[in-house]
């Protein structure tokens, strides 16, 4: 890649930006046609999508690293430079080639989902805005840079999931997925800041070097990676801050597919592979993070059988799946969890695509009112099963290979996450084909007449269905294994057919066909009816369907028990009574003098003076003690 | 002497002798905007072109130095945009038109002093000065709430000013001076513990104007009675000055290194995580625009603490332009976003925030200026908050206050619940009544223009701090 002129990187995520810059403020002044922004935010996606998959072709003839020292951005004081550059290596690649081809995808088929929408060239900037965030958030070489690229990634999730601020509830999902995220970013702003004084630098290279090189303190690098990770968890919905997620559903379905299911919930994983030499050199930073997705792959996978609202079930799926990668991650290496990534963007943004597609024509995501739309949307169908196949790791399909991977690296090194994965990978087959059963089987139960969607829907989805079939296959011969791994090449699969020489792949496969047929059996035949097995579970089906009691826990016990009725309004009530209580009822001007009088008297001076003095008293106390 | 060294201060106190008696000859109100407005620019062109020196003056009453050069500079930009934001205020304050601009420019003349204080007793004149005009600028309007919040901040005003001068009195007694220069010179190397005392009563009652934790408790009151401009005025304006001023007396006067710095450093440290914390605690519950901005102020009073902090635990000069970056892109933000409440309150009649639903529809100008200000508060990137809090934060881990980062941080993230909802209230919310709100020229300008500074010192943030380094470090 060193041949390849420095503007050409500075194009993929500087294209999105014009397009940004000219929809949102350039068409609104002008006031031309709508859709002239949704063809303008195309034609730069397009552009940055043939410049990352060219670099994806060049660095699979030649694997390199290339970094662009690009410019000084500001310097404060002594020591804090700031400087704006790229960092290109095989995982910025890959991530490149992700965010562009799933951000291109979902906007032409955004074209057609939301052509009944007011606000297209809104949307479009906005979706124009993110992508070039997302995509600078990659490539960044610089940790403060990339904070930033997050916190944008954020606002315009928030943009987009209250697009249709018409909804009470697109409104309050908007904000919980905003202040949720901002919890985890607590972490790594503060990681962010112990390494720079650590380091001395914000350089993400500058940092590793530092690290490698024994500088900083092991304490400093355990809480740091742990800071790092806790970011991580915001966005990446990891438990026990993955309750947006499924409120971030409000969001239009394109907006879904793109940012809750592909790239910016993906960001966490990233981060943490990007910053995984300093894991590495941390033992319990490792095991948290693996614990950590290990916990939220089977809390979530759980969930997602009970609920009724297919994009909910897409939504815990994705929380799921986001487990498995920090799973693989934490116990296999940047390669396990980042393959994993790749291929899981391509069939959960198809899955979404789907779901999009049904509800534009039933006009409702609830299954109970689907079924039978096999027959009437047959290439929705189609894709739809090939997707939820790959999800549930069907050879030769996409999410089969690198869902592999995870398992193998659970199996050398830790026996209960091993089972904890097994586990999951039925739970996903089961869930992931009773939405297939209950949607596209039996007949249809909703109202009006469902008809196919647009070839504009169609032809994107059929794109991404090539992808979610074959995108694994690029590790047949351990490709990206050896892009991103360095001693890591132990591959569990050598080539298509060669993974069934281990006996680890029987036994998962064998896992998923039961969980596929057990799904047929309860929704499709009807062997046994689902409402007797739940009846017979009561205590577990009433935990599913409140999903853990996680958003009671947070919202009603934490949030309005504990701290609004308990320490806040402690505090509130302490503030008031002391200044509000004194000076109630005071009338005006008038009686000024009056009351000043009634004030001595009353005793409600000598609070202020109370309040003064115990202050002044522990300033002193404090400093006695320091000193 | 040189008297060209307080010329600014000249003009400001002309300006207001002048307002005074135009009042007298004629109750035109364009008449006394515009003395107010040519004086505060005359002051602004001598504040900028003024020599300095690092050498106390006036027997050593003043420092005319960088640091008081640029807090003077940014209280007269601040002073200007509360007089003309005032202009849309005028309906409720044209009984006292007059005495309202000269009261500002009154209280303009003390905060401008209070920074560049060289003695104990000139800042505590400085400090007065200021006080006085305030409370009777909060009880103008005349309503109940107006004059409790007047009474309120009078009181407690009091005690602080009694507390600060108990501290002098203790810092003299323990150094035979009152002049930051010589009680400099008598606390090294080893000082009194009535040295220590007085420093602390003294603290406090500087405290009272920064308005940080337990001196706060007049601040919410008065932030909601006062006239809107006030508002501005006491947030923008004499929060900074009493910081200022703050971190003038000790850095100069109270600060050997290891010694007393320490001690009264690590006692604002403490005091900067209570105020954020409690500040942060108060503010989520809040249903009044003004109240809630109040809260939000105390919280940023924790904030800038921490740079004092780090100026008494780290030496002389490790972070002045650390904090006058933060004064200046906090100035902004109070500016944009109070000038757009006024404007807005006086339209739709409440300063509830519920009533500031479906802002993003009725005006689309003043909800971008809102969101750009309270954006820069919250400290999202891309605006000068981020960078202010990012500078700050640093050089707390670099000065061993590593607690208190993670305080901070936490903090921010509190805060975001609280900023956040006005936002979706303003963006999502459904407006009571749809009709279009508008945005006059004069408050329009100058809200448009502070939301540009944000946005600019958000990706420029070198073009201010290396001015402000150059000003302060360079004679």
């Amino acid at each position: 890649m060193n041949d390849i002129a420095e503007i050409v990187f500075w194009m993929i995520p500087g294209l999105p930006l014009a397009a940004f810059v000219i929809v949102f403020i350039g068409l609104r002044v002008l006031r031309v046609n709508d859709w002239l922004g949704a063809l303008l935010s195309i034609i730069a996606t397009t552009a940055s999508f043939a410049l990352s998959v060219w670099l994806g072709i060049r660095l699979l003839i030649q694997p390199q690293t290339r970094l662009i020292e690009g410019f000084s951005w500001f310097s404060a004081g002594t020591g804090m430079n700031v400087d704006v550059g790229l960092l290109v290596n095989p995982l910025t690649v890959i991530m490149l080639v992700v965010v562009s081809t799933i951000s291109l995808m979902v906007q032409i088929y955004s074209v057609g989902y939301m052509r009944r929408d007011g606000g297209i060239n809104r949307y479009f900037s906005f979706i124009s805005l993110f992508t070039f965030a997302m995509l600078s958030l990659v490539m960044s070489n610089n940790l403060l840079i990339m904070f930033m690229s997050w916190e944008m990634v954020g606002l315009c999730s928030y943009l987009l999931i209250g697009f249709w601020f018409h909804r009470p509830e697109a409104a309050k999902a908007a904000k919980k997925a905003f202040f949720i995220t901002r919890i985890g970013d607590f972490g790594f702003l503060a990681a962010l800041l112990i390494l720079f004084n650590a380091t001395g630098t914000f350089d993400i290279e500058g940092i590793h070097q530092a690290a490698a090189a024994g500088i900083v303190s092991a304490t400093a690098i355990t809480w740091a990676a742990l800071g790092i990770f806790f970011g991580a968890v915001g966005k990446s919905a990891q438990f026990p801050l993955h309750t947006w997620l499924p409120d971030a559903m409000e969001g239009p379905t394109p907006v879904s597919a793109l940012i809750h299911a592909a790239t910016m919930v993906a960001a966490g994983v990233f981060l943490v592979a990007r910053m995984y030499p300093l894991f590495e050199q941390s033992e319990s930073a490792l095991t948290v993070v693996a614990v950590v997705g290990g916990i939220t792959a089977l809390l979530a996978a759980t969930i997602a059988l009970v609920m009724w609202d297919i994009k909910k079930v897409l939504a815990y799926s994705t929380i799921s799946q986001l487990g498995y990668m920090m799973l693989g991650i934490g116990l296999g290496g940047v390669w396990v969890g980042i393959f994993h990534l790749f291929t899981h963007a391509f069939f959960k943004a198809l899955l979404f695509m789907g779901a999009g597609s049904v509800s534009h024509s039933t006009h409702t995501f609830d299954m109970r009112e689907m079924g039978g739309l096999g027959r009437k949307m047959p290439i929705t169908c189609i894709t739809f099963v090939a997707g939820a196949l790959s999800l549930s790791g069907l050879w030769p399909l996409a999410g089969f290979f690198s869902k592999e991977e995870i398992l193998g690296s659970a199996l050398e090194s830790q026996p209960i996450l091993f089972g904890i994965v097994l586990a999951t990978v039925f739970l996903t087959a089961f869930y992931m084909f009773r939405v297939v059963f209950l949607t596209f089987g039996g007949k249809y139960k909703g109202k009006g007449k469902p008809h196919e969607s647009p070839l504009v829907m169609l032809a994107p989805m059929l794109i991404m269905a090539v992808l979610a079939i074959s995108a694994g296959w690029l590790n047949a011969d351990g490709t990206i294994g050896s892009l991103l791994g360095e001693e890591s090449n132990h591959s569990w699969t050598t080539g298509i057919f060669g993974v069934f020489t281990h006996s680890l792949t029987w036994v998962s496969l064998l896992l998923a066909a039961a969980g596929i047929m057990l799904a047929w059996a309860m929704y499709s035949k009807n062997w046994f009816s689902p409402k007797k097995v739940s009846s017979r579970f009561t205590s577990v089906n009433s935990l599913l369907l409140h999903k853990y009691w996680f958003d009671e826990l947070y919202e009603n016990i934490i949030g309005s028990r504990l701290l609004n009725n308990g320490l806040f309004r402690f505090f509130e009530i302490a503030d008031e009574r002391i200044i509000d209580g004194a000076v109630n009822g005071l009338a005006s001007l008038t009686s000024y003098t009056g009351s000043m009088a009634r004030r001595v008297q009353n005793g409600k001076l000598q609070n202020y003076l109370l309040i003064f003095i115990t202050g002044v008293a522990i300033i002193a106390l404090v400093a006695i003690i320091i000193n | 002497m040189n008297w060209m060294y307080i010329l600014p201060e000249i003009i400001i106190a002309a300006s207001a002798l002048a307002i005074i008696i135009a009042d007298l000859i004629s109750r035109k109100p364009v008449i006394i905007t515009t003395i107010a407005i040519v004086g505060i620019a005359a002051s602004l062109i001598a504040a900028c072109t003024s020599t300095v020196t690092f050498e106390p003056v006036f027997d050593g009453m003043l420092f005319i130095d960088g640091w008081s050069r640029l807090l003077k500079v940014l209280l007269l930009v601040v002073a200007g945009s509360v007089v003309i934001a005032s202009t849309d205020y005028h309906a409720r304050l044209k009984h006292s038109w007059a005495e309202f601009h000269a009261l500002v420019l009154f209280s303009l003349l003390g905060m401008m002093l209070m920074p560049s204080a060289g003695n104990l007793i000139s800042a505590f004149i400085a400090i007065e000065i200021t006080s006085i005009s305030f409370f009777v600028m909060v009880g103008m309007l005349k309503t109940p709430l107006s004059s409790e919040a007047s009474l309120k901040m009078m009181l407690t005003g009091g005690i602080a000013a009694a507390v600060m001068l108990y501290g002098m009195a203790f810092i003299f007694g323990s150094t035979g001076s009152t002049s930051l220069a010589e009680i400099a010179l008598s606390s090294q190397p080893d000082f009194s513990s009535g040295l220590l005392l007085g420093a602390l009563l003294l603290l406090a009652g500087l405290l009272f104007e920064a308005g940080a934790v337990p001196f706060h408790m007049w601040l919410p009151d008065a932030y909601e009675g006062a006239p809107t401009p006030v508002t501005m005025y006491l947030s923008a304006g004499s929060k900074l000055a009493g910081i200022a001023v703050i971190a003038r007396v000790f850095s100069m006067g109270l600060n050997n290194p290891g010694g007393l710095g320490a001690d009264w450093g690590m006692a604002v440290a403490v005091i900067s995580a209570l105020t954020m914390t409690l500040g942060n605690v108060l503010a989520l519950q809040q249903s009044n625009i003004k109240r809630l901005l109040a809260y939000s102020g105390i919280v940023h009073t924790g904030y800038m603490l921490i740079a004092v902090a780090t100026i008494g635990l780290g030496g002389q000069v490790s972070g002045d332009e650390k904090l006058f970056f933060y004064m200046a892109s906090f100035a902004l933000a109070e500016i944009a976003v109070f000038t757009a409440v006024i404007v807005i309150t006086r339209q739709i009649g409440s300063d509830r925030i519920e009533d500031l639903a479906g802002l993003a529809r009725r005006s689309p100008l003043l909800f971008a200026i809102m969101s750009i200000g309270i954006f820069s508060l919250m400290g999202l990137p891309l605006t000068a908050g981020f960078m202010a809090k990012l500078f700050i934060f640093t050089s707390a881990v670099d000065n061993g206050l590593l607690w208190l980062m993670i305080i901070a941080v936490l903090n921010t993230v509190i805060s975001a619940y609280y900023y956040l909802r006005i936002i979706r209230v303003m963006w999502l919310g459904k407006p009571s009544d749809g009709s279009a709100l508008s945005l006059p020229k004069a408050p329009g300008l100058i809200s448009i223009f502070s939301a540009l500074g944000i946005l600019l010192l958000g990706i420029a943030p070198y073009l201010l701090l290396k001015l402000a380094e150059n000003i302060i470090f360079i004679p």
